[in-house]
């Protein structure tokens, strides 16, 4: 297990979606993935799309004008 | 045992595409969604930008929908490539620069390579013959079916039974009789079917999920065009022209004038790769300029910007004028009366 980060901020959704689950597909199952974003809208949609693909969300915050959510990649093909 | 067949549908988050992966699904289908951004959707901008709209419920129309069927969904940038359908559309464009017919095969071109790369059987979407825009037509969905080389893997769950059998029909993937038969602009078909799976709370998106079918947007793009005296855009282009209002005095520069501290910290943003103007002396909006504008044309736009300040009544307005690279100066100028702008500089 590892740990990484992504930068996902000034971008707006989808796309910090979009990073998070290109840099997702990039990890093996039990990596945590700590994912920064600026666009409010990413601490409803990151979670939401860990949910509907089989990741675990340890932590959706908003600290400082930003958004941190903190992913553990699940079992999955994708 | 027979085989589990697999199906990608392609998610917009309106009611449509996810009644017709629904219909689907109910037959024992594995389905998973697809979504693609073109930079164009209406989903998500708007809402993270303008302050006002803070105050709504956000998410992500694509998302919600998947949450809903219980579904995965493989969301898409498709930025780049979608260029040359904006800029090239073979069918040409709807009302406005909305190129629909094109960038409908688009789509279902890129799902039918994406079935090909992850095992799937067959493409749903959720298209409706007769429903606007012009890419459900009758004439239309076969157009869409051979351009974008899918063929017969195209399966359209809402009017299937108005078009003639596709493949999954008949190998029997799926029973053709549990399709459907819906056509025209009513939406009461689906409103009732909506009803009966129990999905409440679905996406109507006035106008549709595509700022392309929007008039004063359409303008905006068509104006870059003539300003730049070629067609092309880069995301940050098709961003900002999203946001506030855009005044051009000359065809060599326009004026962004954030409408509210939402937009004003968007483009924030940007501002170290335009000109741009700040009122020191009042309240008052944060102004991009874009383009190639000289001394004079800086002058006209600090009065502008100080027009649509808080000292708009005042005799003069104190502005920081900031230039790329970090040369930065004052200037104190008399706001320019709003009968001094005419209407045709308003994009």
């Amino acid at each position: 297990m590892s740990r990484h980060t992504l930068d996902a901020r000034r971008i707006l959704c989808p796309l910090p979606v979009i990073r998070t689950q290109d840099r997702v597909a990039e990890l093996a199952p039990g990596d945590v993935l700590e994912v920064r974003a600026t666009d409010p809208g990413a601490l409803n949609d990151i979670p939401a799309w860990c949910r509907i693909n089989g990741h675990r969300v340890l932590e959706a915050r908003q600290a400082d004008g930003e958004v941190i959510v903190v992913i553990q990649v699940g079992e999955t093909d994708g | 045992m027979s085989t589990q067949r697999k199906a990608v549908a392609l998610i917009s988050g309106g009611l449509d595409s996810m009644l017709a992966a629904k219909v689907i699904m109910e037959q024992g289908i594995h389905v998973e969604g697809i979504n693609f951004f073109t930079g164009f959707c209406v989903e998500g901008h708007t809402h993270a930008i303008r302050k006002r709209d803070r105050a709504r419920p956000k998410r992500n129309n694509a998302l919600w929908v998947a949450e809903q069927l219980g579904i995965k969904l493989h969301i898409i940038d498709v930025i780049e490539e979608y260029k040359q359908v904006v800029l090239n559309p073979r069918h040409g464009y709807g009302q406005n620069l909305n190129p629909c017919l094109d960038c409908k095969g688009f789509m279902v071109a890129r799902a039918y390579e994406w079935i090909r790369e992850h095992g799937f059987d067959f493409i749903i979407t959720g298209e409706v013959m007769g429903q606007r825009p012009m890419s459900q037509r009758r004439d239309t969905l076969p157009v869409i079916q051979k351009e974008s080389g899918a063929g017969d893997l195209l399966l359209r769950p809402l009017c299937a039974k108005h078009l003639p059998p596709t493949l999954p029909e008949r190998e029997g993937w799926v029973d053709r009789d549990k399709l459907l038969d819906f056509s025209g602009r009513s939406r009461k078909p689906q409103m009732a079917l909506a009803a009966k799976y129990g999905f409440e709370d679905y996406a109507q998106p006035a106008g549709g999920c595509c700022f392309l079918t929007d008039a004063a947007y359409s303008a905006k793009l068509a104006d870059l065009w003539r300003a730049r005296g070629r067609r092309d855009y880069d995301l940050d282009d098709i961003m900002l022209l999203k946001v506030g209002r855009h005044i051009r005095p000359a065809p060599h520069f326009k004026l962004i004038v954030g409408r509210e501290e939402g937009e004003n910290n968007f483009l924030e943003g940007y501002r170290k790769r335009f000109p741009h103007l700040r009122c020191v002396s009042h309240p008052g909006p944060l102004v991009l300029v874009d383009g190639e504008p000289g001394a004079a044309d800086l002058e006209l736009a600090a009065r502008i910007a100080a027009r649509y300040s808080q000292g708009r009544t005042a005799p003069a307005v104190t502005l920081e004028l900031n230039l790329p690279g970090g040369e930065s100066r004052e200037l104190t100028v008399a706001p320019l009366p709003p009968a001094e702008i005419p209407e045709d500089w308003h994009v």
